[in-house]
């Protein structure tokens, strides 16, 4: 058992040998110089090393060759925080409260009634926080500057939030549901961390109150004992350490929902919260059709001999993944990747490609995701002031010596 | 109790850290900025932003913790801390 309190892991020499910049290179894409340099391996208790992006909230990003596999294991799954007050909270201590002027019999629940008094549910999703890349945008966007590693693909297990608010009775003035964890900030004046989501949303079969990730509790930097999942939709939603659920009949306004995390209604697709959209922004919601390559680093030297592998990762919000194409000539010509399994719609898609070099030199490396819903990745990202949704398709340089 | 919890949840945070190791350019305005800035957040929020944002921009950001983020920071203060943040981390 790890005391938070007085245990300060450092990352090991060799880890700081390994640096996060040139885990960061592997992107084929340049951060800001203050990004890089304050860019450093870090082992949070209970995790190993991540790629530490900020302190204090923490906020640390997955390694890349991490995602070379179906699910991210749970001591290198990303954290990422908005206010530095976290509680370690115990499960005799916890309930989970179920309100709202729009519920009916308001409820509190402790972690063993959640477990027996409704039907478990396990879905292979794709965590993802809506700024993942935001690094990479150019010019440089203000904001964490995170590089591709601020997601994890994972084996939730809980139950439906539906379930739950059914036994609350939703009334018919509801129109959203808003979400508060126990995280909090240092000042009483800082906004507390809440989400809503449109009514429709909350009651998707998909959206779960999960307390088990890849078979195991929930890891205290991942929401301990209870978090919220909303397949398809970006991090932002899935609210860590739950206390509150209110079904209400008013748009919330708090700072997260009015000002924080919107996206310019006229560049992107699938608005889907009506209640909270203005004449020019949409909170950000499902996310794009994205991809990864996961075993090569750019910059990379190999030998030519040898028939090479391109192995990788796609996802989307929800519609799922219909082919892969890798270009190995700087995007002249392409060729499909072979999927491998599914897990599911919500879940990323592995993929690979196997080249067989006939030459020595420079290979330009791309891959590009098309999803079920025929969208696929522009090849520059789509700008906007938050810097949210970097899908741009992935440019890496191999040397075949 | 929030008191308690808030207060322990602040050393657990603080902890983990190795933010010490963190170190802001050493020119006129750095106690300021430090006294401030830090008690909400570790100093790299600004070190990993350097030179993304120019004069305007770090004054947005500064606006943003006073009057959205709940940062009481007097207008001496600000002013200073928003001088050191363009001088030393502006575009």
């Amino acid at each position: 058992m790890v005391d938070r309190r007085h245990f300060i892991k450092k990352a090991a020499g060799s880890l700081a040998a390994l640096g996060g910049l040139s885990l960061l290179q592997r992107s084929g894409l340049a951060v800001a110089t203050g990004a890089e340099q304050s860019t450093i391996m870090d082992v949070l208790p209970g995790k190993e090393a991540l790629i530490k992006k900020t302190y204090r909230p923490p906020n640390y990003e997955t390694p890349v060759n991490y995602f070379d596999s179906p699910f991210t294991p749970n001591n290198r799954f990303f954290v990422r925080y908005h206010n530095a007050v976290i509680p370690d909270v115990k499960i005799s201590e916890w309930r989970l409260r179920i309100g709202g002027d729009a519920i009916r019999t308001p409820l509190e629940l402790t972690l063993e009634q959640l477990r027996k008094d409704f039907k478990p549910v396990e879905i292979a999703a794709l965590c993802l926080c809506s700024g993942n890349r935001r690094g990479l945008f150019q010019p440089h966007v203000p904001g964490i500057q995170w590089g591709s590693g601020a997601m994890g693909n994972a084996l939730w297990r809980g139950v439906r939030l539906k379930d739950v608010l059914a036994g609350a009775g939703i009334g018919k003035s509801a129109l959203e549901v808003s979400l508060d964890g126990a995280d909090s900030g240092v000042h009483k004046t800082t906004p507390d961390f809440v989400k809503s989501l449109p009514l429709a949303k909350a009651l998707d079969e998909n959206t779960l109150i999960a307390f088990e990730m890849n078979g195991e509790p929930l890891p205290h930097w991942n929401g301990f004992p209870a978090r919220l999942i909303i397949p398809g939709w970006t991090a932002t939603y899935w609210m860590k350490h739950l206390t509150a659920v209110n079904v209400i009949s008013k748009p919330f306004d708090g700072f997260w929902m009015k000002t924080a995390y919107r996206i310019p209604k006229d560049r992107f697709p699938n608005g889907q919260f009506g209640s909270q959209e203005t004449g020019t922004t949409m909170p950000i919601t499902e996310m794009v059709v994205n991809s990864l390559i996961t075993n090569l680093m750019d910059g990379q030297t190999l030998a030519v001999a040898k028939p090479m592998e391109i192995k990788g990762i796609a996802w989307d919000g929800g519609n799922g993944i219909a082919q892969v194409d890798v270009s190995t000539d700087g995007g002249n010509s392409w060729h499909q990747a072979t999927l491998r399994q599914d897990y599911g719609r919500f879940s990323w898609r592995q993929w690979q490609y196997v080249l067989e070099p006939k030459r020595p030199g420079a290979y330009r490396i791309m891959a590009r995701a098309t999803s079920h819903s025929g969208a696929s990745q522009p090849l520059e990202p789509i700008p906007n002031p938050s810097g949210y949704h970097h899908n741009a398709v992935q440019k890496i340089t191999i040397q075949l010596a | 109790m929030r008191t308690l919890i808030l207060l322990l949840s602040f050393f657990t945070v603080t902890a983990t850290a190795g933010e010490s190791q963190t170190l802001l350019k050493d020119r006129p305005g750095r106690s300021q900025v430090m006294a401030q800035c830090a008690m909400c957040h570790s100093l790299d929020y600004i070190t990993q932003n350097d030179t993304i944002l120019d004069r305007a921009g770090w004054e947005k950001t500064v606006g943003k913790m006073i009057n959205v983020m709940g940062a009481s920071i007097n207008n001496a203060d600000k002013q200073t801390i928003i001088d050191y943040l363009a001088q030393n981390y502006g575009k």
